[in-house]
């Protein structure tokens, strides 16, 4: 009933929400100040959680299909390697400081709240369920990031500038979330008007919107845009986030605690 | 980051009324809501917050307690429990 198309797109989700949550928590303890380290940390546990559902849901169509048990969540987030992720390239960029990683989260976050608020509409009942949770989350996600955005680009000179930075890193990187795989347009079949460009069109306006409000340099929709992450082809940096992620399954299999 | 301190008050899910769960730094009152949502409400401990900043709230003087609270102890008279119910009047 599911085809390997399912499976992908789940974990192409699973993947994004998971390597965003790990690079979140690196801020854990490390927050410019208390409440906002317990803001980012809780966005973490968010999207790790997002993620979970989403590898379970996989798990179980995975192992229906090939008629075991096998496959768990966990040896879907600790037994693949950086070719096998399909995450976003813009997921896996290191933190740099507060106003980029604030900038990440905005524009993943945006992302997120089009494709799950499509997705609480597809025939696929388990993935609208999940969607549904999770739009909920992310909504918060978007309003505290954009107040983030906002507060540091139209704040001080030396915010502005650092915001300015970050959004020259990150855009090339933006690209990629509304470049179409073939794993993804299936899941959108119920709604004939559904396009990723549709789906850019709509991420674009509100994002320029909220970068106008942080009096922030808009960026070229046109420009060069980095792909390769939703087809398992990554930057450096995704080899290095799993080793350690992954460290503890690799050396010690199945170690609970 | 200098942030002014704010009180959170927060309304259970069975509560009527807003209790005061703590303090937190924000730079504006909506920043203060976001961040008492993210610290003190994680358990589902509310459904409603408000969030004031402790500049605002005026506090009683503790070198005054004596005088303040002492006079009350004596008066038992104050309460209730002098009255006679008819056994009619049920479930007070």
């Amino acid at each position: 009933m599911h085809g390997d198309n399912t499976t992908d797109y789940l974990l192409f989700l699973a993947d994004s929400s998971l390597i965003m949550g790990q690079r979140l928590s690196e801020w854990t303890g490390h927050g410019p100040m208390l409440e906002q380290d317990i803001a980012i940390t809780n966005i973490s546990l968010d999207t790790i959680g997002q993620a979970r559902y989403f590898y379970q849901l996989a798990a179980k169509r995975q192992n229906e299909k090939a008629g075991g048990s096998e496959v768990t969540e966990d040896t879907l987030a600790y037994l693949r390697d950086a070719h096998q992720y399909r995450n976003l390239l813009l997921t896996e960029l290191p933190n740099g400081d507060w106003g980029q990683t604030i900038l990440k989260i905005y524009f993943y976050a945006n992302w997120q709240k089009l494709i799950y608020g499509k997705l609480i509409y597809t025939s696929d009942k388990d993935i609208a369920a999940i969607a549904d949770k999770a739009l909920k989350e992310v909504q918060y996600h978007v309003n505290w990031s954009s107040d983030w955005v906002k507060r540091l680009g139209d704040g001080t000179a030396e915010s502005h500038e650092r915001m300015e930075r970050a959004l020259e890193y990150l855009w090339p990187y933006t690209g990629e979330m509304f470049m179409e795989t073939d794993y993804e347009s299936p899941q959108f079949e119920r709604d004939k008007d559904f396009s990723l460009d549709t789906i850019r069109k709509e991420w674009t306006e509100e994002v320029y919107h909220t970068l106008q409000e942080a009096t922030l340099t808009l960026p070229q929709a046109d420009t060069f845009m980095h792909k390769g992450g939703k087809k398992g082809v990554h930057t450096e940096y995704l080899g290095y986030i799993l080793a350690e992620m992954q460290f503890l399954q690799r050396a010690y299999p199945g170690c609970e605690w | 980051m200098e942030q002014p301190l704010w009180e959170v008050f927060i309304r259970s899910r069975q509560g009527l009324d807003h209790k005061h769960v703590g303090s937190l730094h924000a730079a504006d009152a909506k920043m203060a809501i976001e961040s008492a949502r993210d610290v003190y409400t994680r358990r589902m401990e509310g459904v409603s917050i408000w969030v004031v900043e402790s500049k605002h709230i005026h506090a009683s003087n503790p070198e005054e307690a004596g005088s303040f609270f002492d006079p009350a102890e004596d008066k038992i008279y104050r309460h209730p429990t002098f009255y006679k119910l008819p056994d009619e009047v049920e479930y007070m």
